[in-house]
């Protein structure tokens, strides 16, 4: 696809994305519950530099994040090509940047420090903060480099995730109660808005890369595993922070 | 006066300029890495990739100033409101609205689902030309949307009746198992990853604001804790409606 950075089809096309919010949010605000806008100045300005950010945004990621994470995919798939071997255990560099990419940018994201800090209170520090955050990023980081592996070796995508979904709920069952919806939510917030371009642009361009893979059927999943890969890591981190806790104290809890 | 609006406007950009540049920097630090010790050569148009990335940044930082000054204290009031005494049909109205509202704006879904539509065209599964192109990805886009929303609104009734979170998860992962055997394969592998790009930058915030004005106003129950849940019915729900445009198209 020929996209050239061009601000003013970007930001009319923006507008059209942005305007439904603001639209929702003053109707609910002048029908609904009858109430005047206050600052509406202070509103518009706010719209006109979230449009211009966004704009910026997505021209941003056609110059720089898609084709980085494109071109990362195809260096590395040659790399592992160029030493003759085309089993998936040549793929390993794809991996380890897999890997890294995901526990980088999981370990010290701001709304899981903040989730953390609160879980360690709630649990009357069972839980540790830190240790959740190492949980959520681990398992963000498994997630993609997994994610890679299926790419590489094509196997259905179908399979992978409902082995994950038994694991969850066989985990549920088990796992403290009050650590459920934290672990559920813990998936879908992890991934920032600059990961995932990046992660989906690597997906893609690994399976145009790959011989035999179909972009189509075999580029996506990795968003998908970094979702439900933390679910398990930090169910089973929960897991072993009460198992710890009621070997030293023997109190049911 | 202005002067002090200047500065405070000045520390807020940036703030987000900060933030913005701490969530790219790690994936800055490994690419170059990677550039460095294995591939060992330096990247090709570094110069573009280089404006784009202060594009990335610039632009996340300006989005989130935007929406932080702009919409989020009118979506945050609206959702205390309405959490607090509204009428359960237009709280649940709002909560829809909110839902898919927030998700269409959503900029990793934008990128995500034109990504998914280029690639599309590129296997013929649509015409390669861009009307095609655009009318696919506004398409997952918006069923990703009216999912969000429905998930929001069975979220706001699972906080009030106290049903239980698991109990849905798993029927929901029953659904998408079933919907999976249905539904095009092609459509499978992005339906998949548009659960976890739908809840980002604009929906969490405006979502956990209703998620936490509910259980502060329902008695003996943690604000935070029980407002979970939301975003973890917001992944779920968009993998099987996307399918169901998958089937649509097919």
């Amino acid at each position: 696809m020929e996209v050239l950075f061009n601000p003013a089809q970007l930001l009319l096309a923006t507008a059209r994305d942005v305007l439904p919010v603001l639209l929702l949010l003053v109707v609910f605000q002048t029908l609904v519950l009858r109430q005047p806008i206050r600052r509406p100045g202070r509103i518009l300005m706010g719209f006109a530099l979230a449009l211009v950010g966004m704009a910026c945004f997505l021209g941003g990621l056609d110059l720089a994040l898609f084709p980085v994470g494109r071109n990362m995919a195809v260096l590395l798939a040659e790399g592992a090509q160029a030493d003759g071997a085309t089993r998936w255990t040549a793929y390993g560099w794809i991996y380890l940047f897999a890997f890294l990419i995901g526990f980088s940018t999981t370990i010290a994201e701001p709304s899981l420090i903040a989730v953390a800090h609160k879980a360690e209170e709630s649990s009357r520090r069972s839980i540790s903060a830190l240790g959740l955050r190492v949980a959520v990023a681990f398992g963000v980081a498994v997630g993609i480099a997994l994610g890679t592996f299926r790419i590489v070796t094509g196997t259905p995508l179908y399979l992978y995730i409902l082995v994950g979904y038994v694991v969850v709920a066989i985990q549920t069952v088990f796992a403290p109660r009050m650590m459920i919806p934290l672990a559920y939510d813990s998936g879908g917030v992890t991934t920032s808005t600059v990961t995932v371009p990046l992660v989906a642009a690597l997906g893609l361009g690994l399976a145009a890369n790959v011989p035999g893979r179909s972009t189509v059927l075999d580029g996506f999943g990795l968003i998908a595993f970094a979702s439900l890969c933390p679910i398990i890591s930090v169910l089973g981190y929960a897991q072993l922070a009460q198992w710890r806790s009621r070997s030293h104290t023997k109190i049911a809890s | 006066m202005t002067d002090n609006v200047a500065t405070r406007f000045a520390v807020a950009f940036g703030r987000s300029l900060l933030g913005a540049g701490r969530d790219l920097l790690p994936i800055v630090l490994v690419i170059a890495v990677f550039q460095v010790l294995v591939v060992g050569e330096s990247l090709p148009g570094i110069l573009s990739i280089l404006g784009g990335l202060v594009l990335v940044v610039v632009g996340l930082a300006l989005f989130v100033l935007g929406l932080d000054i702009g919409l989020f204290p009118l979506g945050e009031a609206l959702a205390e409101e309405f959490a607090r005494k509204g009428s359960l049909v237009w709280l649940l109205v709002f909560a829809f609205a909110l839902g898919a509202g927030t998700t269409v704006a959503e900029p990793a879904l934008i990128a995500v689902t034109r990504e998914g539509a280029v690639a599309a065209a590129e296997a013929g599964i649509i015409d390669d030309d861009k009307d095609a192109i655009s009318r696919y990805a506004l398409g997952v886009r918006l069923s990703v949307a009216l999912s969000v929303g429905v998930a929001i609104v069975l979220g706001v009734l699972r906080i009030l009746r106290g049903w239980s979170l698991p109990v849905m998860i798993v029927s929901g992962y029953v659904l998408v198992m079933l919907m999976t055997l249905v539904a095009p394969a092609e459509i499978v592998g992005l339906a998949y990853d548009s659960g976890g790009v739908t809840t980002s930058t604009v929906t969490v915030p405006l979502v956990t604001a209703l998620g936490v004005g509910l259980a502060r106003t329902i008695h003996g129950r943690d604000p935070v804790m029980d407002g979970f849940g939301l975003i973890a019915l917001a992944s779920l729900t968009p993998m099987i409606s996307v399918m169901l445009f998958g089937l649509g198209m097919g």
